[in-house]
């Protein structure tokens, strides 16, 4: 009897203790996250009354439908771009004395936290039209007029890339530490090339890697604002140029709120999908 | 050789602003032809680029408070409980972090103006807080793996409440986690653009909103400045937390030593 309700005290504590102290933190998203979140979808769909009219504006008007298309190739192209570069390195840094690794993380992590305004001024002055490659090829007799390198796609590619591919990096390079090295020793004793070792046993083991860092590179490359805003030419609009100009230069709350919606979902999807293969502690993992 | 060309694409921008700031002539040229400090007076001479620091570092200082105050007990709670649905209550937490910026500023922009708290820095320290809850969460778990249950209940049955618990025994151990949590908040929201832009308004513009509308407006090397100010102070926090994060392993590294003893 005495046994039994002190395991009910313990049981009644630990519940407490259990969800007690996720309260705060679940009523502040839920007040200034979820909420508005949710104010801002039934934006889109009441005015004042229920309409779909917003949505359908989105989808039948071909200009709109050219942002979001351009949006999604754009992110592609950064993503392969990001994978091409950061599949090697990641490679080399997991091949390395781990120490050594460690210092040169520091090349991946600075850029990682260092704010996306001052990169994106570092590439205006080093593409732009007095920058400094403009410079350097004239001052080498290389070119007479200086190039178009900024404000077009390529600036904005460029620095995507440029602020994405730690992202593409971390989680590679956590899991090809995680792969056991003599798997590849054993290939090798098999008879395979060094070719058909990396192939047949390097190469799929690092897959998870690869699906996450391409998944989060392509989820916040569809998202991306301040990068295409600074760095784009007059053609350059991508999804959240769209809603900022609706939100502040032609005042349309609720076509805002139904991009920004739509926008929402295709994160959600992509997202879902990396969580339920690959999980989320691989998408983070190694970054802090 | 690949990779040396990688590592110079990422870390070469960053650096090449750092001779622009301290070039002595009137525009942007490199390499500068001579070297003076004029843009740093520029920077720390002009109200607007002075007023906007202080904003930056009042909300990037209250954001890491009020973010670590709500993320630690939760990491505290979710890494202990296996039960079914903290991976999900986790991932719900970490989706601020996935969202594309844009969205979070633009949903809470209109909240915040239905209820007329635009252009303050205590709303954009209330908006910065969604998107650092997250980071503290992911560093304080991190910082919580390998944590030995058993030195909690050995204090408790010794007689130690749960608040002298936490402080006594699980609050020393983790106290690594919590700091370097702590300053990644500090630099998210000090770095922060996209939310600050739709709510500072005129009255609580912050440091990368400056930026920002000086960027868009003329390129001086005033930004240049600015620019290796924040380089050298994100080399700063995380050489900090890099020796936070060292300490904690060592302290962890004992204890586990310790236990293995017994």
């Amino acid at each position: 009897m005495a046994e039994k309700k002190w395991k009910e005290t313990i049981f009644h504590g630990q519940v407490l203790y259990k969800y007690g102290l996720l309260f705060p933190i679940f009523l502040y998203l839920l007040f200034f996250f979820i909420y508005p979140l949710m104010k801002m979808f039934l934006t889109s769909v009441f005015d004042p009354s229920f309409t779909l009219k917003n949505y359908i504006r989105l989808y039948e008007n071909p200009v709109y439908l050219e942002v979001i298309l351009m949006t999604f190739r754009l992110s592609l192209l950064v993503t392969a771009i990001s994978l091409f570069i950061g599949y090697p390195l990641a490679y080399f840094l997991s091949h390395i004395d781990h120490k050594i690794s460690q210092i040169l993380m520091i090349f991946v992590v600075l850029p990682f936290w260092t704010s996306i305004l001052v990169r994106v001024y570092a590439w205006m002055v080093i593409l732009g039209r007095n920058g400094i490659i403009n410079s350097l090829l004239m001052k080498l007799g290389l070119i007479s007029t200086p190039l178009n390198l900024l404000f077009n796609t390529f600036s904005v590619t460029v620095g995507m890339v440029h602020f994405l591919l730690p992202f593409m990096v971390f989680p590679l390079y956590s899991t090809m530490n995680g792969i056991d090295k003599n798997l590849v020793m054993a290939a090798y004793n098999l008879g395979a090339s060094p070719f058909k070792a990396f192939f047949k046993v390097f190469l799929p083991l690092s897959l998870p890697g690869v699906g996450a860092g391409s998944l989060i590179v392509f989820i916040l490359g569809i998202g991306f604002f301040i990068t295409p805003s600074l760095l784009g030419g007059r053609g350059d609009i991508v999804i959240s140029m769209l809603i900022e100009n609706q939100v502040n230069v032609q005042f349309n709350w609720p076509f805002a709120s139904a991009i920004a919606f739509v926008l929402l979902i295709f994160t959600l999807i992509i997202f879902n999908i990396a969580n339920r293969f690959l999980g989320i502690n691989r998408i983070w993992g190694g970054r802090f | 050789m690949f990779c040396g060309l990688i590592f110079l694409f990422l870390i070469l921008p960053l650096f090449i602003v750092l001779p622009i700031s301290l070039s002595s002539s009137k525009y942007l040229e490199f390499p500068p032809k001579g070297l003076s400090l004029q843009w740093y007076r520029n920077f720390f001479g002009t109200k607007e680029w002075v007023i906007a620091t202080f904003n930056s570092i009042k909300v990037a200082t209250m954001t890491s408070i009020l973010a670590s105050l709500l993320g630690i007990p939760a990491a505290l709670t979710l890494s202990k409980q296996k039960f079914k649905g903290a991976q999900y209550i986790y991932s719900f937490f970490l989706l601020p972090m996935i969202l594309p910026a844009i969205i979070v500023a633009i949903a809470v922009y209109f909240h915040f103006a239905k209820l007329k708290l635009l252009g303050n820095i205590y709303s954009l320290t209330l908006a910065h807080t969604i998107l650092a809850i997250p980071i503290v969460l992911i560093t304080v778990s991190a910082s919580l793996q390998g944590f030995d249950q058993n030195l909690e209940y050995a204090a408790m049955n010794l007689g130690a409440n749960r608040l002298k618990t936490f402080f006594k025994v699980i609050f020393p151990l983790i106290r690594p986690g919590v700091f370097s949590g702590a300053l990644f908040a500090f630099i998210t929201s000090f770095d922060e653009i996209v939310i600050a832009i739709f709510l500072s308004g005129y009255r609580a513009v912050t440091l990368p909103r400056h930026m920002w509308n000086s960027i868009r407006e003329e390129i001086d090397p005033t930004i240049a400045a600015v620019s290796s100010i924040l380089i050298l102070t994100s080399v700063f926090l995380l050489l900090s937390i890099a020796m936070l994060k060292r300490r904690g392993e060592r302290m962890r590294g004992q204890k586990l030593s310790e236990g293995t003893e017994m």
